[in-house]
């Protein structure tokens, strides 16, 4: 992009300038710390200049935002017709505890739904099933049967809204049951907007593989038949959202995110062409979901670098020919694990930050944590100012009035360029295992991400990284703990009306339904259907996912 | 030679925050322990099983769920019936509330590592209970 004489003057003036003029300065003011690096390890240079981005090529790695490869975005005039999504978390307890707190955010000014459900209900078991105990509700919102989900939507106009649900291995089922609601209501499934994660990849990247018992591929047959379902019918509805931010949260870099979540994105890409669809079908529903980490610009880099390469790989590897299947859409959320204990107040400054490198970066949609989450769920004062920050940014720092308004800064540019390059090394050596399912059942991501969960906590310990308030600047304090608190009244409740539910069901047709599904199991068929008229018969999530379990995994 | 500190570090609980747990495990290591990770979702007899069947000297739990008041009761319960009360049983993770950590400890629970905590004040906590630090 540089005359070839300007370039070489400006290097010939930066080896003066590095040699003399800063050699002289550091050796009376030395540098604060040995090397100065990312958090994936990639080294910073003091200042960066045009040799540092020679070989870039406008129009072929930045061009225009929505133009390919997106790298500036994906929206042509990206917040200046509208800010990002507002999407903030919630699920606890039973589900009218839920909804209420829905409303207080839709008052608060959040723009989206997003629901997660409590652990139980992720592995689609019962309330009162004998190890769900003291975990309902706990961490989200508990589903039994269909008469939750209504309970949870009550009042919305589920064909006006866009709702997340945040879950993996029921994800069938619980999609099945927001479908039967709106069906229900008289509304058509094909007018439903929404997501749903669905990702047993990274999931199982985080979580699995530990002599669990269970095993990756049904859980892959499961999210790629409802994802095949809800291309097939349901337009306006996202049905896979690839999770780097489980990866990220157990203590994977910023290049490691970018490149086990690419990754999984490949593989979805793969089964789904298993299916018989076509990539332009496939490529527009994937949608992803990143953390917004400590690193200023490594996380700006990341953002950046991921739009243009999930655009090459679509383009270039799989032969999208339709641009909305090469265009990166993400959720972005502030990384809970940085979160501290002592002086939580700090958080919300952490959280802003973040907060401002994923808006920098060009997110879709973001949601920022509450400043008591390194202890437990929001409480309601924490939530609002969590919601109030992004508030601010988009409204009051004016940092939402330009697009990509990093790009073209020496260092933005070298920095996606090095983070590209090395989540590139580690996709190439992932596809050279066969894949990410494959590397994931070899445990390599985990054992990957290990080692960089305990890097980190080292540098901690060792001071080497600086965390205010935790091992610089502490302060001697009593914690006033004002937090949400979950009573063990609510599992009381759900497990009542769960048993109630039982009794007052026809039991014939949830056993009909149930042999339908086994029988539909063995002859691979899609199961989305027979789910949908499974749920409507009160089948709970327990039965439903226990003739999954057993016919499958 | 002295046999190593064996250590059962314990996931019970439905949520998949191992994080916690595989760092401690790590760092215990390279402390020179013997450590045995249970991986997720551990029941709390599949725990006391399996500090059973490896002879544990310390029993860590990692509990991020919110459900500590239900599990790690249950645990202590079946330690106690097993016969491993003589175990140094440590918990850690989202267990911050005064009143929990108080009942806890009556319970049985020797000591408790809130969020945030060094990796070094564990091993250290550990290595002093077992009066490795008293015959340096």
């Amino acid at each position: 992009m540089y005359d070839k004489e300007k370039l070489k003057e400006i290097k010939n003036n930066e080896v003066f300038w590095k040699n003399i003029i800063v050699q002289k300065w550091i050796e009376r003011f030395p540098e604060i710390k040995n090397e100065f690096k990312t958090s994936s390890g990639i080294i910073l240079k003091n200042v960066y200049t045009p040799i540092d981005i020679v070989n870039l090529d406008y129009s072929n790695d930045l061009s225009f935002p929505a133009i390919y490869p997106f790298t500036r975005g994906i929206y042509p005039n990206m917040y200046r017709g509208r800010i990002w999504t507002i999407r903030q978390v919630t699920g606890f307890g039973k589900a009218e505890e839920t909804s209420e707190r829905l409303s207080f955010l839709d008052k608060a000014g959040q723009t989206g739904l997003n629901i997660v459900f409590d652990m139980p209900t992720h592995h689609g078991l019962d309330s009162d099933d004998p190890i769900a105990e003291g975990e309902v509700g706990r961490e989200g919102v508990a589903i039994d049967t269909i008469k939750d989900m209504e309970d949870l939507f009550d009042g919305i106009p589920l064909d006006q809204v866009s709702t997340s649900l945040i879950t993996i291995g029921a994800a069938p089922i619980l999609l099945a049951m927001y479908i039967a609601i709106a069906e229900k209501r008289g509304m058509k499934s094909e007018n439903l907007a929404g997501t749903i994660q669905n990702d047993s990849i990274t999931a199982f990247a985080v979580t699995g593989a530990e002599g669990s018992g269970i095993r990756l591929d049904p859980l892959i047959r499961l999210a790629v038949d409802t994802a095949d379902y809800c291309i097939r019918y349901m337009p306006k509805w996202y049905p896979l959202s690839i999770v780097g931010y489980h990866i990220r949260e157990a203590g994977a870099n910023a290049v490691q995110e970018l490149a086990f979540t690419l990754a999984s994105g490949i593989a979805y890409v793969k089964e789904l062409l298993k299916k018989g669809l076509d990539i332009d079908e496939i490529g527009p529903k994937i949608t992803f979901f990143f953390g917004a980490h400590n690193n200023f610009f490594e996380e700006i880099a990341k953002f950046r670098a991921a739009r243009r390469m999930w655009a090459r790989i679509m383009k270039k590897w799989f032969h999208a020919k339709d641009i909305r299947s090469m265009v990166l859409k993400y959720h972005v959320q502030t990384c809970g694990c940085t979160l501290i204990a002592p002086q939580p107040e700090t958080n919300i400054i952490r959280t802003t930050i973040q907060a401002l490198a994923a808006i920098l970066g060009g997110t879709n949609s973001l949601h920022t944590n509450s400043m008591d989450e390194a202890f437990a769920l929001p409480s309601e004062k924490a939530s609002r100012i969590a919601v109030r920050t992004q508030q601010i940014i988009a409204h009051e720092s004016g940092v939402a009035e330009v697009c990509d308004p990093l790009g073209g800064s020496y260092f933005i540019e070298a920095l996606t360029n090095e983070v590209e390059k090395e989540a590139y090394k580690y996709i190439e050596r992932i596809e050279d295992m066969g894949g990410m399912i494959e590397a994931v059942k070899k445990e390599y991501i985990q054992n990957e991400v290990a080692k960089s969960a305990y890097k980190y906590q080292k540098d901690i310990e060792s001071e080497k990284s600086i965390v205010v308030g935790l091992n610089k600047y502490q302060i001697d304090e009593k914690l006033e703990l004002n937090l949400f608190k979950i009573g063990r009244n609510y599992e009381i409740r759900q497990i009542e009306n769960l048993q109630k539910i039982r009794k007052t069901r026809d039991n014939l047709k949830v056993k009909e339904v149930l042999s339908e599904i086994s029988d539909g199991l063995h002859k691979g068929e899609n199961l989305m259907p027979l789910l949908i008229k499974a749920v409507k018969t009160y089948a709970t999530i327990g039965e439903l996912m226990g003739i999954l379990k057993k016919d499958l995994i | 030679m002295k046999r190593k500190i064996r250590v059962l570090i314990a996931k019970p609980g439905l949520d998949g925050h191992a994080r916690g747990a595989k760092v401690v495990s790590m760092a215990l290591r390279d402390a020179g322990m013997e450590v045995i990770y249970t991986g997720l979702q551990q029941t709390p007899e599949q725990i006391v099983n399996a500090a059973l069947q490896e002879d544990v000297d310390c029993i860590g739990i990692s509990i991020l769920s919110g459900a500590h008041m239900t599990l790690i009761p249950r645990i202590l319960e079946l330690i106690k019936k097993q016969g491993l009360s003589d175990k140094l049983i440590i918990a850690g993770g989202t267990i911050v509330l005064e009143k929990d950590i108080e009942a806890l400890k009556e319970l049985g629970v020797n000591e408790i590592f809130g969020p945030g905590t060094p990796t070094k004040e564990i091993i250290d906590h550990i290595n002093h209970y077992f009066g490795i630090i008293n015959k340096l």
